[in-house]
């Protein structure tokens, strides 16, 4: 046989990502969540051509109908369509868990790698904020933060934003802090790289994985923060469609119209629950400790 | 000892500090002039600029945030626009049954999460550890006001066993007061559950596979004692302090409570300052819960200290 052939049975080494993947891949959990999530996605990209009825139309003679072959979710207070007001509803949910936590990212990531390799004052300055804001319970700084900027979606998605960066913050410089004392950073400043290159060609790439793990965890925390701030009345304001605000409408009907409240929760329910599947996969699958 | 406590102190304070500028910070984002809205609807000039004066508005914003701070430090929290109360009292007025819900909602999940995280962790890979892992991942992905509205449909008005929403002081009548606070305490312990279930898990995983733990069988001791007695106390060491880490989500969840179960404790006062744009309730609130959960996290540091012997060494 010749040596050609002997190298082409040797399996192809994969990179990191590409062995990570498979892992994930063949975690069941990770797979269903995965799953459901890309299946909330499309409905909500979609809802136009999904959405059996107009979410806003409103109609005085079906008020709070329960399910039937019509309605399949039922009705609610004022005769609009629940399912098409949920279908419409995950387009302000998913919104809202991936702005916040882009926000949160956007901001936390550059502040955590700025302060974990610059260090001194500056670090000092944004540890210590960072803790302040930690120390305020996350919802009653949101909902604090909502205030201040008047009820509305954007504003939800700023204060969830905002209330979640300390959490990147952290651990960014964390590892940050570990991954600056190795050897291949000692290299590539010793080669004369500049301190922006050496932060971002070679720092970041390490914060990559835990990242990517406490996104997915926090989009799941962020659209139950959505839902809770729209259930209190700082997020999507009515008559648009929201799961948080359908529920607090609904909290009022409990006793006669049950179905108004069924669908929007469990469709929150469903949703988190797909993000803390997909967050338990990555983590196992990226982190060499839960393998 | 001593030291300990004050290198700990000495990390609080700074913590408060900040948390001071950034509650004055966001006061300072609010649009308008504060004195126009006290002012009340005649707006009469001398008033706003009596109110200039007393707030000490026209003054720069350090100067101001000085004035503040000093106020702070005498408990002047402000005053409430809406029911002309000072802040502080209002909040201690409400505090013993948002504490009282709390301390339920912790002895819930504490008895739920610790023990389902035992048998998850003793039992691993048996369909008692998949269904704590199941509960747990339910109470991680439920929100607590929807499971609070689908309870109120199943427990008060399908079954009528106890009451949908309200509230009875114990002075008055502990049993009907029981029968008011089970319900939403479940609801807000639910996702604490989850987590101390997972931290309880996986403490317990590491520690029944120890050295000591080991020991113990080979003297030919009861599962029970190995488990509960050798095992659990060490465990147990890592769950305080994560368990208090995660306190600050468990008053945040207060606030969703009470509002479902109409319950006056501060959780419902922050809400109703909001829709009353009330905004001293608000900061007030946000100030006392954040030195709440500080203190309480100074709290669990010392219980960990205490609990460890080798962190007295």
């Amino acid at each position: 046989m010749s040596a050609t052939a002997d190298i082409a049975s040797v399996p192809r080494e994969r990179s990191p990502a590409q062995r990570a993947l498979r892992r994930l891949l063949r975690r069941r959990g990770a797979l269903i969540g995965l799953a459901l999530i890309v299946f909330f996605l499309l409905l909500a990209v979609a809802a136009p051509y999904l959405a059996p009825d107009d979410p806003l139309k409103t109609n005085f003679l079906l008020v709070r109908k329960p399910p039937s072959g019509l309605h399949l979710f039922g009705t609610d207070e004022i005769g609009r369509d629940v399912l098409s007001r949920v279908i419409w509803g995950a387009r302000a949910t998913l919104l809202a868990g991936l702005v916040s936590v882009t926000i949160a990212i956007g901001l936390g990531v550059p502040l955590g790698l700025v302060a974990g390799y610059v260090g001194r004052w500056f670090d000092m300055l944004i540890s210590r904020l960072s803790d302040a804001m930690l120390a305020c319970p996350p919802l009653i700084l949101a909902i604090a933060l909502a205030y201040t900027l008047g009820p509305s979606l954007s504003s939800a998605m700023i204060a969830i934003g905002v209330t979640y960066t300390p959490i990147f913050v952290r651990l960014t410089r964390a590892q940050v802090l570990a991954v600056k004392v190795e050897d291949y950073i000692e290299a590539a400043r010793a080669v004369g790289n500049s301190h922006l290159r050496i932060a971002v060609r070679h720092v970041l790439p390490n914060v990559i994985p835990p990242l990517l793990v406490q996104a997915t965890v926090s989009i799941a925390t962020a659209i139950i923060a959505e839902a809770s701030l729209s259930f209190l009345g700082l997020g999507q304001q009515p008559p648009a469609p929201s799961w948080g605000s359908m529920l607090n409408v609904a909290k009022n009907y409990i006793d006669n119209a049950p179905w108004m409240a069924v669908w929007p929760g469990l469709s929150i329910f469903l949703v988190v629950m797909s993000f803390n599947l997909l967050g338990d996969g990555l983590r196992d699958a990226l982190d060499p400790r839960h393998r | 000892m001593s030291g300990f406590l004050v290198r700990r102190l000495a990390t609080i304070l700074p913590t408060l500090l900040f948390v001071t500028i950034l509650v004055f910070g966001l006061q300072q984002l609010l649009p308008g002039d504060p004195a126009v809205a006290l002012s009340g609807e005649d707006r009469d000039p001398s008033v706003i600029a009596y109110l200039h004066q007393k707030m000490h508005l026209d003054d720069p914003l350090p100067v101001r945030y000085g004035y503040w701070l000093r106020d702070l430090a005498h408990g002047d929290f402000g005053e409430s626009i809406r029911i002309q109360q000072p802040v502080l009292g209002l909040i201690l007025e409400k505090l013993p049954v948002t504490a009282q819900l709390a301390s339920m909602a912790i002895l819930i999940a504490i008895v739920i999460g610790v023990s389902a995280g035992i048998v998850s962790a003793v039992k691993k890979d048996s369909i008692w550890d998949y269904g704590a892992n199941l509960f747990a991942l339910w109470g991680l992905s439920t929100p607590n006001f929807w499971l609070g509205i689908m309870l109120i449909l199943l427990v008060a008005v399908k079954l009528g066993w106890l009451p949908a929403s309200g509230y009875v002081s114990p002075a008055e009548d502990l049993r009907a007061n029981l029968a008011a606070m089970i319900m939403p305490a479940f609801v807000l312990g639910n996702s604490y559950a989850a987590v101390l279930m997972r931290h309880t898990r996986s403490a317990m995983l590491q520690v029944l596979n120890a050295d000591y733990v080991r020991t113990a069988r080979a003297k030919g001791l009861d599962e029970r004692v190995v488990v509960l007695r050798h095992a659990l106390r060490n465990a147990l060491i890592p769950v305080i302090t994560l368990g208090a880490l995660s306190f600050g989500e468990l008053l945040g969840g207060t606030v969703l409570t009470e509002s479902v179960f109409t319950i006056p404790g501060f959780g419902k006062l922050i809400v109703d300052a909001v829709f009353n744009r009330d905004y001293a309730v608000v900061q007030g609130v946000v100030l006392f819960t954040a030195t709440a959960y500080i203190v309480l996290n100074l709290l669990a540091d010392l219980g960990y200290f205490l609990v460890n012997p080798r962190m007295r060494g």
